[in-house]
């Protein structure tokens, strides 16, 4: 019986081809695009004023409310900061830590320190969030409490404590890919950039940024848009501060479609990073 | 190449499949705010063997949350009913819930029960049916929220006033008026709160409907638009003095204690959660009144238990079970007899259960429409949708 169909499909390589797509091509089209598909066309979408129920009719409303109110505007150029100011700060942490990991670090050492890049990530993302909050409290937290004394005072809820906890949390993401680039970057190189003459700023400068500019660019892909789609973050230690996703998250039980409005931001946000990001060649060396 | 372009070509042939989809799928016409016909149940049968229910957390508790805490078993062993509960945490997703289809009752403030009741979601409830009903407080019945041309919608099932509170170490002197959270000088600015969703506007509207006669507010949430502006301009005021809107009562909890914040709206159930841990923090009505919420329990109009849904409902405004759920969540209770059977026999006194002139000042939740909730006929008032628009744009600004 198992022989008969596997005689079957042997003679039949179109069959075959199909079967095997199937699965992954139903799960790209229906689940991964459909859900897009199905955003987009909400977004033209209305309510009933009263009842809240959809109303499938075609008009611009939603796209009308959204770019004549300064308030969307305001939050859209908020999370764009937000998220640039969490991809530079990571990145600032992160160059030279995986440097040491990679470069300096002894061999054994190097598996405990991405071991211990990756244990932030086992804890959940609630606690460490919720930590923050304790620590940034205005006057009571921990922050106020260890170095109030020496006259630094915690920034309290808002805009800062957003960009500090959003860097805390996606800084593994940007971590790991560079120190995945870093480790194929040969030593030899950065021996004969030295050998002929070049300082340390000058070798980071010219040699290693440009090559591992690719992973640079991947671990920002993780922390930017991260960072945009965040709304659990500005609830807890954004104080009374939004961003996009707190706007969709307000409004996608009571007006669905203009929800669906705003969240198409973030993925034309997106699409313009990434050719942005294609047009500098880095995907291609990735 | 080709392969691209055939890709291409797949995601937008299956694009346009959906938009034509969901276009088919419903015709529903805008704006229809005629009374959807829905048949109210005429007598009881056998249960159904379970019943799945919309609720506030803590309104179902089957002891899981706290073993002392279990008015659900009792009514599963009695009448055979598996209880299934899904937990709303706000009423507009509970609204959502509801238009599925999937549950048979729903605890409904009353920013969510004219949505339902004009949505057709929920049916007319046949008081016969509900034993209990009788002994519930009569200014609970028939009112605005629950009831359309005297026709009971729901059950009513407790009520609470949103209160006033402040840290009595740090405020001083204590507040008496809601002024002092919309005071541009205050000296408490950063530390101030307010209750993070659109109804909040009725609070603000409350204020002027106290102070400012000459815009004629009659009913916090019946606002033509120049009153609607007025109460939004009040609270772009109050904006730059709140630290944090508050929506998760925990959170609110942990900021009072903290002192983070020190003064703000609130509910009963959180002063004394605070109280409880020490805190030095007292909630008042002050002397404008108050915005408060009285929940109806509700059955969807495509209940697949219905028998179980009325037997239910009578459980759960029955003395022992509502004495029970007004204790654990902190509200008044709406059965007259349940105020014997509280474990703390002050309790109704303190949440005020009987008195009914201490509620002739509390405005309940209520879902604002375009036709004028108090009765104006010459203009039209700003329906919730509105309220949603202009809070989002509030927040986000």
């Amino acid at each position: 019986m198992k022989s008969s169909v596997a005689r079957w499909m042997y003679k039949r390589p179109k069959f075959r081809l199909v079967a095997l797509l199937a699965a992954p091509t139903l799960w790209l089209v229906v689940a991964y695009l459909g859900a897009l598909g199905a955003l987009l066309v909400t977004a033209f979408f209305t309510i009933d004023s009263f009842t809240g129920d959809v109303v499938a009719q075609f008009n611009l409303g939603n796209f009308q409310d959204m770019l004549t109110d300064p308030a969307y505007r305001n939050v859209v150029l908020r999370t764009l900061g937000i998220a640039l100011s969490v991809t530079l700060i990571c990145a600032t942490f992160a160059i030279p830590m995986a440097f040491f990991m990679a470069k300096i670090a002894k061999p054994r050492n190097q598996k405990i320190l991405v071991a211990l890049v990756l244990t932030p990530l086992w804890a959940s993302y609630l606690v460490k969030i919720y930590a923050w909050r304790s620590m940034l409290e205005p006057r009571t937290g921990v922050i106020d409490w260890v170095l109030g004394p020496i006259g630094i005072r915690s920034p309290g809820f808002g805009g800062p404590a957003i960009v500090i906890g959003l860097s805390y949390l996606w800084l593994p993401y940007m971590i790991l890919p560079i120190y995945a680039g870093l480790e194929r970057l040969p030593n030899s190189l950065l021996d004969a950039s030295g050998d002929l003459g070049a300082g340390n700023f000058y070798t980071f400068r010219r040699v290693i940024l440009p090559l591992i500019f690719p992973s640079l660019v991947a671990g920002s892909m993780f922390t930017f848009s991260l960072s945009l789609g965040d709304y659990i973050t500005a609830q807890i230690i954004g104080g009374k501060l939004q961003m996009l996703g707190n706007v969709v998250y307000q409004n996608f039980s009571i007006n669905l479609p203009f929800a669906a409005t705003i969240a198409t931001i973030p993925v034309a946000i997106m699409a313009i990073y990434l050719w942005l990001v294609r047009r500098t060649g880095a995907l291609a060396s990735l | 190449m080709r392969k691209k372009r055939l890709f291409s070509q797949i995601a937008v042939a299956s694009a346009i499949a959906l938009v034509l989809a969901s276009c088919s799928s419903s015709d529903k016409k805008a704006s229809e705010t005629t009374l959807p016909k829905v048949e109210m149940m005429k007598s009881l049968g056998a249960g159904e063997g379970q019943v799945n229910i919309v609720a506030w957390a803590g309104y179902v508790e089957n002891g899981s949350n706290d073993p002392k805490v279990d008015w659900v078993t009792g009514f599963e062993k009695e009448t055979g009913c598996k209880v299934n509960v899904k937990v709303g945490s706000t009423s507009d997703e509970m609204v959502a819930l509801m238009k599925t289809g999937e549950y048979d009752v729903v605890s409904a403030s009353g920013d969510a029960s004219l949505r339902l009741i004009y949505g057709g979601d929920v049916a007319p409830v046949n008081t016969a049916l509900v034993p209990n009903y009788a002994d519930i407080f009569a200014d609970l019945k028939n009112q605005q929220w629950n009831s359309v041309d005297g026709v009971a919608y729901g059950i009513p099932h407790g009520r609470g006033a949103n209160l006033l509170a402040y840290r009595t170490d740090i405020v001083n002197p204590a507040p008496t008026s809601w002024g002092a959270v919309f005071d541009a000088n205050s000296p408490y600015k950063g530390r101030i709160t307010a209750y993070d969703s659109p109804i909040y506007i009725a609070d603000a509207a409350l204020y002027l409907m106290k102070t400012q006669p000459d815009l004629g507010i009659k009913y916090p949430y019946a606002l033509d638009q120049k009153q609607f502006d007025a109460a939004v301009a009040l609270l772009k005021v109050q904006k730059p003095l709140i630290g944090e809107y508050w929506g998760d009562y925990l959170k609110h909890v942990a900021s009072l204690k903290s002192g983070g914040t020190v003064l703000g709206t609130t509910w009963q159930v959180n002063i004394n959660l605070a109280q409880s841990e020490g805190v030095k923090v007292e909630g008042i009505k002050p002397v404008e009144g108050s915005t408060g919420w009285s929940d109806t329990w509700m059955i969807s109009s495509k209940a697949k238990n219905p028998n179980c849904a009325y037997k239910w409902m009578n459980s759960i405004v029955s003395p022992e079970s509502n004495a029970a759920v007004a204790e654990w969540f902190g509200e008044a209770p709406s059965n007259a007899k349940a105020c014997d059977l509280t474990s703390d026999k002050n309790f109704c006194t303190t949440y005020h259960a009987a008195e009914a002139t201490y509620w002739n000042d509390v405005y309940y939740w209520n879902t604002a429409t375009e036709a004028c909730l108090d009765g104006r006929k010459d203009v039209k008032c700003v329906p919730y949708s509105e309220w949603v628009k202009a809070w989002s744009s509030l927040r986000n600004a």
